[in-house]
């Protein structure tokens, strides 16, 4: 009888090339994706004359330094940002490499387009020099981000050296509450392990709240696995991720497809794998939950209030929580509701799918807004989607802007930015300092609560609108 | 890249949780290219008020700042995006360390891949060396081939994964490592190609390349 082996290792293990003395695999690259800042890396395989390897693995987007104004080039003022675009364009032409580049109709965010393309399919190993990649595990892929050098490695080589993280299995059993999100999920489990809480570790999702889940929520939640230090989240392939697959551009058709699915169907942890750690969450137990300091771990449920110092016992904490309600210009003590904000934006490769930005319009469906905001799709389809339906209409009789897609104000590389000492409502992944812009404040929350923090002009919770 | 053994220098206390790479260089800088040096960069926000006037207080602005090659730091360091940037920061700046009782996993591979040393030691005993060091740069030695940090009568062994020491205290790189296995990864892509017919589907649309 062959050992119980866990969905991560049976990925792994057919990605894997070699093993060295030490006990680093070599590990085979199914799809590389290149953004706007992978040019680093583009310059250091021209200092060493080599070429990409594998071209037809590579896949280059503009995402992160794209306009949401316009999807004219020339129409870009700052000159750096245009050539950050430009670059791409000219690295990704000079090897051959496929782009979606800022005016092509399949253009959006790395980890949006990427499943909307059928190139995230179960059971590859993907990888992006950018954090975020851990999106794609909602496949069964191992996804995750890598640096630069990584970059070069695997535009030389298609494949990467890394040590065999351990594993976590993460269960949230039982049914969640109407209105609790995959973003509510995610919050929660980090708030309680910290921002470094699964560090060195995949995670697998399981469980029949996550089987529940609709694949554009599942890619919510992998998408902030490394908001909790992951290394990469992933989810069992099932017919929900099968279905979603199936007659996308990249995907298999016919005999291959069936080939394909019979293949995934093994891909799933078996009955007495061993995990190095096993954390379950009750679903029941999920609220709507909102971040109030400067790192995601620093997430309450929004009917309670800001935390206070003077009551935390361990030091380094309670100096943690000083230093981020400083940044944030919070009293202790403070509801949470009573927060006034300046306003929001709907975006990011963590909850701009056609389900999010359907989720935010029904809450603002009749209502206004009463602070500015920007609604950016992640992606140019999921604009057209949105569009289709009536979206658009519903965010700017809101009185809100609806923008092109891009990264936006996820990390303010384009210029699109919340000015210094103001505070945002966002559906976004990071609320560090000075991640929306310098002195930004962030508060993270789902898109319907992002809605409801609109129309209240404070954070508001969901349960009473 | 430059191998480490042994360092003979000033280490910076930070005595900071968290500090995520969007803090270690901000975003807005990225677009720079490598050549004009990122050291400037580094922790920016932390350094500089908005007018740009550096913080007295912050310790990079220390007059003895720039001699350290350590730094070290307190759990979670280098946390968030993996923008390999913050690692040209830090190295562009002149450290070859940051001691710290956490990293995030993706900096600390950056970091190995330009040299730049992740130790790590246990939380109490980041708080004696942070205690030790008090609020200016202070000497140290730090020995990669034993694995420990002295500091003043502190004596402690930081822990850093087998294969990323070698790599350090060789200074080799991974591009080289990785062509000397070039048969064996050819044998395999055409073996998985094989196992995984349907992975070579095109896409049905002609119009790939896009004009960008
Ligand atoms: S939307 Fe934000 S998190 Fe996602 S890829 Fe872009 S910058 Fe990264």
């Amino acid at each position: 009888m062959t050992m119980p082996t866990t969905l991560f290792d049976k990925v792994w293990d057919a990605h894997e090339i070699h093993r060295s003395e030490s006990g680093e695999s070599l590990l085979w690259i199914d799809r590389h994706f290149v953004h706007e800042g992978s040019f680093h890396a583009f310059n250091k395989l021209r200092e060493r004359s080599l070429p990409v390897a594998r071209a037809d693995l590579t896949f280059g987007i503009a995402d992160h330094y794209v306009p949401t104004l316009t999807r004219r080039l020339d129409d870009i003022d700052d000159a750096k940002v245009r050539g950050m675009i430009e670059q791409l364009t000219d690295n990704t032409r000079e090897h051959g490499i496929t782009l979606f580049g800022l005016n092509d109709p399949r253009q959006g965010i790395v980890h949006v387009l990427g499943p909307e393309q059928g190139l995230t399919q179960p059971g590859l190993l993907m990888v992006c020099g950018d954090s975020h990649t851990s999106t794609h595990g909602a496949f069964g892929s191992i996804a995750f981000g890598i640096g630069a050098s990584e970059v070069a490695h695997v535009l030389a080589t298609q494949t990467l050296w890394q040590s065999r993280p351990k594993q976590m299995r993460l269960t949230v059993e039982g049914t969640l509450a109407p209105g609790i999100t995959a973003k509510d999920i995610a919050l929660t489990w980090i708030a309680r392990l910290g921002a470094d809480g699964a560090r060195g570790h995949a995670i697998e999702y399981a469980g029949s709240a996550i089987r529940g889940l609709s694949m554009e929520a599942r890619l919510t939640l992998c998408n902030l696995s490394i908001e909790g230090g992951a290394r990469c989240g992933m989810i069992a392939p099932d017919e929900t991720s099968f279905a979603y697959v199936e007659g996308r551009p990249w995907a298999p058709e016919g005999e291959r497809l069936e080939q394909a699915i019979r293949y995934w169907q093994t891909l799933k942890s078996d009955d007495g794998a061993r995990f190095d750690r096993d954390i379950t969450l009750d679903a029941a137990e999920i609220v709507p939950t909102v971040t109030w300091g400067v790192s995601p771990e620093e997430a309450l449920p929004i009917d309670s209030c800001v935390p206070d110092p003077a009551t935390q016992h361990d030091e380094s904490k309670a100096r943690q929580m000083r230093d981020s309600l400083d940044y944030m210009g919070l009293t202790p003590g403070q509801k949470l509701t009573d927060i006034a904000i300046d306003r929001i934006f709907i975006g990011s490769c963590t909850n701009a799918r056609i389900e999010d930005l359907r989720a935010a319009a029904e809450v603002l469906q009749g209502r206004r807004s009463r602070v500015p905001g920007i609604v950016s799709p992640g992606s140019t389809q999921v604009k057209q989607q949105a569009e289709a339906e009536g979206l658009d209409a519903v965010f700017r009789e809101a009185g809100l802007e609806w923008r092109e897609s891009g990264c936006s104000m996820c990390v303010a590389m384009n210029g699109d930015l919340v000015p210094s000492g103001e505070r945002c409502a966002s559906t976004t992944n990071r609320n560090f300092k000075g991640r929306q812009g310098p002195g930004a404040r962030t508060h993270l929350m789902s898109p319907a609560m992002v809605a409801a923090a609109a129309v209240a002009g404070h954070l508001a919770d969901i349960r009473e609108l | 890249m430059t191998p480490i053994k042994i360092l003979d220098t000033l280490a910076c206390p930070l005595a900071l949780a968290n500090v995520d790479t969007d803090q270690l260089i901000p975003a807005r800088f990225m677009k720079e290219p490598r050549s004009i040096g990122y050291g400037q960069f580094l922790l920016h926000d932390l350094r500089y008020d908005e007018s740009g006037s550096p913080h007295p207080g912050f310790i990079l602005n220390h007059p003895e700042a720039e001699q350290a090659q350590v730094l070290v730091a307190r759990r979670n360091f280098g946390g968030g995006s993996s923008r390999e940037a913050a690692v040209y920061a830090l190295v562009d700046h002149g450290f070859r360390c940051v001691i710290a009782p956490s990293f995030g996993d993706i900096f600390s591979s950056n970091a190995v891949n330009n040299g730049l040393l992740p130790a790590t030691l246990p939380e109490a005993e980041i708080e004696r060396l942070l205690a030790h060091l008090g609020s200016e740069p202070g000497p140290v030695r730090v020995d990669l081939e034993e694995c420990r940090v002295r500091a003043g009568t502190l004596d402690l062994e930081f822990e850093i994964a087998p294969s990323w020491r070698t790599k350090l205290l060789n200074g080799w790189d991974d591009i080289d490592m990785t062509r000397q296995h070039q048969p064996q990864i050819a044998r395999f892509a055409a073996d998985y190609a094989r196992r995984h017919p349907w992975l070579e589907t095109p896409p049905g649309d002609a119009t790939i390349i896009s004009r960008g």
